[in-house]
Order: structure tokens, then sequence, then C-alpha cells
């Protein structure tokens, strides 16, 4: 029986494991936390129609425990090296594994804010990233500084994403779509909180976002500034005041409000870059580079090592796990055409 | 918290063997505290700082109101870099902030654009037969405080703290633009949390004061000054800065930089003139000082040989605070002995 190991239990990995799986294909799952899906489990809501994200969770967490997967939680790989006939994998702790076929999932880790220091995270209470916000919404408890109910609520776009300063020129591709989604849900559970977003422009670019980005300015009010914000500081009374220019209007702005909510971009992981430099696929800021990314778009330049999902690149939840799919395609064939080989 | 950004940018401040640049301006509107920072090198800290008499300007406000052309300024930067190397020395530290800006900046061109270096050493050995090293290290005077706070705190007969309350004085702290905004990593803390003051407050007994404007203009601006018909845009500068610091209640403000501190410190007097406004509860004013009158102060230097008394808004309660004796008779005795008729007390910021 041929075997594929997969790095990276999140939606990319687990979805190509079973997949593989059900083909009768023994799946190793190498996870480096003690549970899988672990960025999937912060959100609360999914775009653009509002499921749970639990809902996600359960169902792929479910196909974990179909026949020929075994989950290995808790253990980093740390390299990867073809043997002249095999792959050889290497955990942290210096244990070996062997398989036919790898499957990089790695995926991404939010863009660290504090790097963005005139934004004020960390330094400020009022200031947050998209995932507190998320977590509150979860929870069902937005709250300022102070534990108090909010009256104003500001997105910003593009927190590390499109950004010369931390050096990361791409879009992150999923934070506005995010924000739209956010604003909503702040009015919807504090309908007599303002909440407004800051973008330099909206890339609403899936089925249903264009509408959703409609539905936050006309049902909801949501309102929606073209400018960056500048700086963000301490008010007196523990507020955040920001600067910024509303580039539609042509003026100067400065506004304070009770919760600054940095939309942070993604990142290659650690583990992502790790891989890249190890296999020798390291793409642009450290993603995995695959051989085309029109026609092999799962493949990497070194045969029988494969992609798939935000380990490549900034992707939506639902993008990765149809990449994920391809992926297992990409392998599958690939290890028939080893079969035929042989 | 901020201070886990301040303290993780640190640059390199040469430990000793230094050549000092005086200021155009320092002498006039600060008149004690290039005297005082030469004192506290050389008395507290026995390093060795040479201080040439032959020095002249950087060229700094013609060369940023685009009337010193930049191959000017190149070459009196030049200029400026022969006395050192004459001396001998390799660490050179400008008393302005400005200068330090335009000297970081001609170096990072020389470095950039080395056919432009070739022109200006070939433009000064034209125009004066000399010959120049780039410095090793360029630190402004405050990096050489910033360095040695620990030491100097060790000789400080007073801290930054009010001795009737004994909680610590709330100070707040200005960088000049041209410290760390132009090239962000030659500043301590960088630009947006310069750490270069703060890191002295803190080590010296007082509080830091983070308010909204922290790291706006400070009204000068150059332009908004030097363009008369701008100097109601500086004032109003002034004024926002001063609005959004005063809930605060600070102590003091205390700056690195000659326009700064003048401004800062002037236009209180405008302000109250114009709008009957001043922004302590009082209506003394919030006293204004150079990093080396408030190193000074604790050293136990005589305020008016610091120069205090040349400031717009006045120190003595401030120095009460701190509980810094001083005689008030001596306030406006001249360097040979005479007392000078003191100045005419204005009509809405209280003396």
């Amino acid at each position: 029986m041929r075997k594929v190991a997969i790095i990276g239990a999140g939606p990319a990995g687990i979805e190509a494991a079973s997949i593989l799986a059900r083909n009768g294909i023994q799946v190793s799952l190498f996870e480096k936390s003690e549970t899988p899906l672990k960025n999937l489990q912060d959100k609360a809501f999914l775009f653009p129609n509002f499921q749970a994200a639990q809902e996600i969770v359960d169902d792929l967490s479910g196909k974990l425990l179909a026949d020929g997967i075994t989950s290995v939680f808790g253990v980093e790989i740390t390299d990867v090296r073809w043997q002249g006939t095999e792959w050889k994998l290497t955990d942290i702790k210096g244990q070996t594994y062997v398989t036919d076929s790898v499957l990089i999932a790695t995926g991404y880790q939010v863009f660290d804010a504090h790097r963005k220091e005139e934004l004020g995270y960390g330094i400020y209470k009022g200031v947050i990233t998209s995932l507190d916000m998320e977590q509150m919404i979860k929870h069902g408890k937005i709250t300022n500084a102070n534990g108090d109910e909010p009256k104003r609520v500001t997105f910003l776009q593009c927190v590390g994403s499109r950004d010369e300063k931390s050096g990361n020129h791409y879009c992150s591709k999923i934070c506005c779509v995010t924000a739209v989604k956010q604003a909503i849900e702040v009015r919807k559970q504090l309908p007599k909180c303002d909440s407004s977003v800051f973008y330099m422009d909206l890339r609403m670019w899936g089925q249903g976002f264009e509408e959703m980005y409609r539905t936050a300015q006309e049902k909801y009010g949501v309102s929606f500034v073209r400018g960056r914000i500048s700086e963000a500081a301490a008010t007196f009374d523990g507020r955040v005041q920001l600067k910024s220019e509303d580039t539609l209007m042509g003026l100067p702005l400065k506004m304070t409000t009770d919760l600054l909510v940095l939309m942070v971009g993604m990142e290659p992981s650690c583990g992502t870059k790790l891989l890249g430099k190890s296999c020798d696929v390291n793409g642009d800021y450290g993603f995995i580079k695959t051989v085309n990314p029109h026609l092999y778009d799962n493949e990497t330049s070194r045969p029988g090592l494969f992609a798939a999902g935000t380990c490549k690149r900034p992707m939506s939840i639902s993008d990765s796990i149809n990449d994920a799919r391809s992926a297992a395609l990409a392998i599958q064939e690939y290890l028939d055409s080893l079969k035929n080989e042989n | 918290m901020a201070n886990r950004f301040w303290n993780e940018y640190q640059k390199t401040i040469a430990d000793d063997h230094y050549f000092y640049e005086r200021s155009c301006i320092r002498q006039t509107f600060f008149p004690g505290s290039e005297t005082a920072f030469l004192r506290m090198l050389r008395e507290e800290l026995n390093k060795d700082i040479f201080d040439d008499f032959r020095q002249h300007t950087c060229t700094g406000i013609g060369y940023h109101t685009d009337l010193v052309p930049l191959e000017t300024t190149m070459t009196v930067v030049a200029r400026l870099f022969s006395l050192m190397t004459e001396h001998g020395y390799e660490n050179y530290v400008p008393s302005c902030v400005t200068s330090f800006g335009v000297f970081t900046e001609m170096v990072h061109m020389w470095q950039e654009h080395p056919e432009l270096l070739d022109k200006t050493r070939e433009n000064l050995y034209k125009a004066c037969k000399r010959e120049f090293n780039i410095p090793k290290n360029i630190a402004h005077p405050s990096d050489v405080i910033y360095h040695f706070r620990f030491e100097l705190a060790e000789k400080m007969k007073y801290r930054l703290v009010n001795r009737f309350t004994g909680k610590p004085l709330k100070v707040v702290e200005h960088i000049g633009c041209h410290y760390a905004k132009i090239f962000p990593d030659k500043g301590v803390g960088k630009a947006e949390f310069p750490y270069v003051l703060a890191g002295m407050i803190e080590a010296w007994g007082g509080e830091v004061v983070d308010y909204p404007e922290r790291r706006h203009c400070c009204g000068f601006g150059f332009r908004q000054y030097l363009v008369q018909e701008n100097r109601g845009y500086s004032v109003s500068n002034t004024k926002k800065k001063l609005e959004s610091m005063e809930p605060y209640e600070p102590d003091f403000i205390v700056s690195n930089c000659p326009g700064c501190s003048m401004f800062l410190d002037r236009w209180q007097y405008t302000i109250a003139e114009m709008e009957h406004k001043t922004y302590d509860r009082e209506g003394y004013g919030i006293p204004v000082l150079t990093y080396e009158e408030m190193a000074g102060l604790l050293l136990g230097y005589n305020p008016w040989e610091l120069g205090l008394q040349i400031h717009q808004v006045q120190s003595e309660r401030l120095l009460d605070k701190i509980g810094i004796s001083y005689d008030p008779k001596e306030k406006y005795k001249a360097a040979d002995g005479r007392i000078l008729r003191a100045p005419e007390k204005p009509e809405n910021l209280l003396v």
C-alpha cells in the first residue's frame, strides 16, 4: 500500500487526508499542535453566509476518524528529504518516518500587529486585532478597554498586507470581507454602536461578498472610509485617537474610537518557512512555491512533494479545501505513475 | 508596555573621545545647555570631548528651506569633519538635532553615491585645501546622556520626584523630527516610540506622559515659522500639542531639539496673549527644559548658570517641587557680577 505523509492538520491537510484515505492510500497526518484546526477554531462565523465555524470544525474533525488515517499530534516535522527511493521526514526529536509522497499543508500565521507600532497594538488596550474581535463575537461580548459596551468600533484594513514598511507587498485576500463580516456582527450584537471600516480599496472577489458589503451599508449602517490610519494613540479617558486621511474627501481626519480593530493579514507559518527552506521550495515571502500557478499549482519542483492551502498564499477556508482536493488528485496520479513504473 | 518597543531599538553610541560641534541657535536660546553638557562629560563622567573654536554652521536651516544647495551643504559638512579629523577624533557629537540629521543624511548619501563623496572631497580641497574622514560614530548629545544615564543618576543630588507628594514628576518628552524621523534606525527607540529622553526620565525617577499628540510637530516645522505668513500655523500646531497634554497636568516638558524647546516655550506666551489661555492650572504655563538643563538641575548645577531665567515660562515652581535650592536675587546676575534689570512681566502668563 502506498504511503503519503501530510504535514499540517488544518482544513487543507484534513481534507486531502480524507480523500486519499478513501482511495486506499495510507495517510500519516502530522500536526505540531496538540489539536487539529487551530486557526479555524479561533473563528466565530464564516463569510459570506455567517455559518458557524464550529460546524466546519466538526465536519472536518469527523473526517479524521476515517480508516487509513493515522493522526500524530504534538509532533513538529522539521526536515523533509528525498532519499533516492522514498521521502524521509524527521521530527523535532529526531524520530524519522518514510513515505512515498509528502503534502505540505502547514498553513499560515497571522501578521504580528506589534510590528506596526504606530498603531499601538500591545500598548493601548483599545487596540485589538481581528482575531481578538473574532473571539469577542464568538462569546457574544464585545467590550472596550474598560470592559464596557463600546459606542464606536473602527476597523482598519491591510495591517501587514500591501504594506512596504512591514515587507509584505501582497494582499492577504480575506481581510476585506472579514472586516465587513465583523462590522455587521458588531451592529447585530450592539445596535447602538457605530461601526466603520478604513480601507484602501475593498476587494470583494468571492460569490456573495459584494452583496454582503452592500448589506453592511444599507441594512446595518456600517460606514466605509477610504484611507489608511497613520497613527493611534490613547486619549486621557482611555479611548483611542486615530489620525487618517479621507482620500475621497481629500481631507485629513482625526477621530476617537472605543475599539480599533486591526485586520491582520496572513503570513506563512513558521513551519511553512522551515519546510520550504528544508525542501528548497520556498517562494516569495516564505510561502511554498509551486511549479505553475495555472496548470500545476499543487506540484513543487521536487517530484513527490506537493503543497496545498495557505502555505502557498493567502486563501479562504473554502478555497483551501478545494485546493486540498486538487492536491489529493495530483498525489493520486503521482502514486499511480510510481505503480506503472514498477 | 511601550517600553517593550522602546527598548528593542538601540543604536551604537561611542563610549569616549568625542568631537563636539556646537549649535548656531542653542547658545542664544539656552545659553547654559552646551556648557553644562561639556561639564557633565568632563567632570562627572571623566570623558574626553573636544570643543573646537573654529567650528561653524552646518547650513541646516538654510538647507531645509532650500536656500543652500546640496553641494554647498556637503562641502560645509566636510569642513566640519575635517576639523574633527585634524584633531584625531572619530566620534562626532553635534549639539543640534537638525545638524545631527544633516550629518547623518550627508554620510548616507555619500555611502549610497560615492561619486558625491569624491566631488565633496574635491570641492573642500579647492575651497580650503583640507581633507576629512567620515566619522565612525555620529551621536546626538542626548544619545550620549542617555548612554550614561545610570552613571549620571549615581551622581545626582535630586530625582524627578515631587517632594511634596512623593510621586514621580509627570514629564512630557518631545523629540525633534530630525533626530529619528529621517533615519529611524539612527535614533534610540526609532521614530514611533523614541526612548532617548524617556529613558533619561525613567532612570531619574520621573514618569513619561504618553498623550495623543505626542508625535505631533512642536510648531516650528521650519516653513511654518520661517515664512512669516505661516506663523499662525506654527502657533496652532503648538496649541494642538499643549491642549492634548493639558489633561495629564505635566510638571514640565523636555526636548532634545532647539526649535522644539524654543517654540513649545515661547508660544505659551503668545497663546496666553492671544487667548488668555495657559495650560497649567495656576496660569504659570508648563516649563520647557532641554535635556542638559534637566540633567544639570538634578546634578545640582545652579539653575541660573544653566540659563533657566532666559526661558519664557519660568521654572521656580518646578525647582520647588524637586526641592532644588536657588537664590532669587541671583536670577539676573551677569557673569561679571552685575545685577541686570529684570525683564518686563507678561500680562497673561504669570511669572
